[in-house]
């Protein structure tokens, strides 16, 4: 027994000789009032302490994703004449925002029980247990359709730049349309389609200044937010009066 | 140039919610509405989250109805003893229609109602005005025919009368607070101020004179939607004041103008045209409900609310 676990140790050990060093153009993403998007450069290099091994390919792929929600899908049927919500399926945990980004087409850089382990295509990183519809499979590829076309899911194939198996670079591309929460940037180093290392880093996506303040405010103090949102009302409201009563004049 | 909306959290341009505005402000000022009824549906069809469409539209009505209604105050054509009684019958309704809209959102399919309830108010309404002001015309044409005024009917046989001089008015009170009870509902259910129902009630049922009704639903919208404003940012978090501060900056502006045009326009051209407008909101409504959409699924906050 111990002989073979140190036998799965010495297997295991060349694994780490390839490890990633990496650096983000922005530790943190703030969401100002006139916040238009923001694009991440994600790039590093690869440690070695051996010589780059020959004949497999070395592949690089690149994930940052959103906080976790739960996505309720429905689906319109026509009842009597009209379209109406009838099914609905809820998926327990959607990222709200997904990039992946590889150095070659998916499946020459990530065997399929990878993915199942690590989580890293969009169908794969959505969690849907609790199915109470038979095709619950639409459901989940209509919410990935209709994310993709708001740009807030997106397959990057081809998207990350390697230099010599050593140098990796990519951009991804935030949307304003950003929720907030601690957004996580995963590199995954492949050889053969399997993961010999992975890193992580933490991208805060914060709402900053006049934003985060009314933000707060209107979750905090729910009724002064309300009476101030009533009050801007009614004093734009009298001063637009004012101001055309006295351009008449 | 965009602009990120804290509560919305969303990106939009600033000149499309200032356009969106004063367009919506200009009809406003015109008929007497809040608009509401235009503007809810423009916020969903530019990205705006539905929650928070409709509670920030609550709260740009209270600024171009204030507007409004100042405008009317200044010419007396404000009834402010009518307009009591109807809003005392508003917030309650609103009371009332705030709880069955939580009802049926219990059971789904609320969203469904709303648009129904749009489609089948809207084109009663519509229709009714439509039919109803073309006779008026064409009466007007005739020489000689006056138009009948001061019809007696049910509505005159009540009990609890009560004078409304500037209405020029001696009615029973239990007809004003049924019209403002039956709007309070519906303008929580729908998420609008409820002035394109109450309009043609105060003609038609109260047989108020068309040059108060104006300023007397806006009055009455005021205080409506400031209360369902402080529910909804109190309760669902979702006013977004930026937005709100955009689209009333327009809103006022457009309040103003449209006010103004309104004054210059005959009564009956002025019902014609809010009855066409009403009309072709409700026959976008209903096709959209009739006709395959383009995507069957929508996304919604999961979670078991």
């Amino acid at each position: 027994m111990i002989r073979l676990i140190a036998l799965f140790l010495i297997l295991a050990l060349p694994a780490k000789a390839e490890e990633i060093v990496l650096g983000l153009s922005r530790d943190q993403v703030a969401i100002t009032a006139t916040f238009e998007g923001s694009e991440i450069l994600i790039f590093g290099a690869i440690k070695r302490e051996a010589p780059i091994p020959d004949k497999s390919e070395l592949g690089v792929i690149v994930t940052v994703a959103g906080p976790d929600h739960p996505v309720m899908v429905r689906r319109k049927d026509r009842r009597v004449g009209i379209w109406v919500n009838t099914d609905s399926v809820e998926v327990d945990a959607a990222p709200s925002f997904y990039a992946v980004a590889t150095t070659a087409p998916m499946r020459d850089v990530l065997r399929d029980i990878e993915d199942l382990r690590y989580r890293i295509t969009i169908p794969r990183a959505i969690r849907s247990v609790g199915a109470e519809v038979g095709d619950s499979e639409a459901f989940t590829q209509a919410l990935i359709r209709i994310r993709a076309g708001n740009d807030l899911y997106q397959v990057l194939e081809g998207a990350v730049d390697l230099e010599d198996e050593t140098l990796f670079r990519t951009a991804i591309t935030l949307p304003a349309n950003l929720t907030e929460g601690d957004y996580e940037a995963h590199i995954f180093l492949t050889r053969n389609g399997r993961v010999i290392d992975e890193y992580i880093a933490v991208i805060p996506v914060q709402k900053v200044g006049l934003e985060r303040w009314l933000y707060n405010l209107a979750h905090e103090n729910a009724l002064i937010y309300g009476l101030m949102s009533l009050s801007i009302a009614i004093a734009a409201g009298w001063l637009a009066s004012a101001a055309f009563s006295l351009l008449r004049r | 140039m965009q602009i990120y909306l804290p509560i919305a959290e969303v990106s939009v341009n600033v000149f499309l919610l200032l356009g969106l505005g004063g367009i919506v402000g200009v009809l406003s000022g015109m008929f007497g509405v809040g608009g509401g009824f235009l503007m809810t549906p423009l916020l969903f069809f530019i990205g705006i989250p539905p929650a928070v469409a409709v509670a920030t539209e609550a709260n740009q009505i209270v600024a171009s109805s204030f507007s409004g209604v100042l405008a009317h105050l200044k010419r007396k054509t404000v009834d402010l003893k009518m307009g009591t009684v109807l809003l005392v019958g508003g917030l309650v309704g609103s009371g009332l229609g705030i709880i069955l809209f939580n009802y049926l959102k219990a059971l789904g399919q609320v969203e469904l109602l709303v648009q129904l309830c749009y489609v089948v108010f809207l084109g009663m309404i519509g229709s009714l005005m439509f039919i109803e002001s073309l006779n008026a015309i064409r009466k007007s044409k005739k020489p000689g025919a006056k138009p009948t005024r001061r019809k007696h009917n049910w509505v005159h046989n009540l009990p609890f009368k009560m004078k409304f001089r500037v209405s020029g008015l001696y009615i029973s009170i239990i007809p004003p607070l049924m019209v403002g009870v039956l709007v309070g509902v519906l303008a929580a259910i729908m998420g609008v101020g409820g002035g394109f129902i109450m309009v043609p009630a105060m003609i038609y049922l109260l047989g108020m004179p068309t040059k108060v009704v104006v300023g007397t639903s806006l009055f009455q919208i005021i205080f409506v939607t400031a209360f369902t404003t402080l529910l909804h940012a109190t309760t669902n978090y979702t006013v977004d004041v930026v937005l709100a501060v955009l689209l009333l900056v327009g809103g006022v502006i457009g309040a103003q103008i449209g006010t103004r045009i309104g004054v210059k326009m005959k009564a009956e051209q002025l019902r014609i045209l809010l009855a066409l407008m009403v009309l072709a909101v409700c026959g976008k409504l209903a096709f959209d409900l009739l006709v395959q959409p383009a995507e069957l699924y929508s996304l919604g906050t999961g979670g078991h609310s």
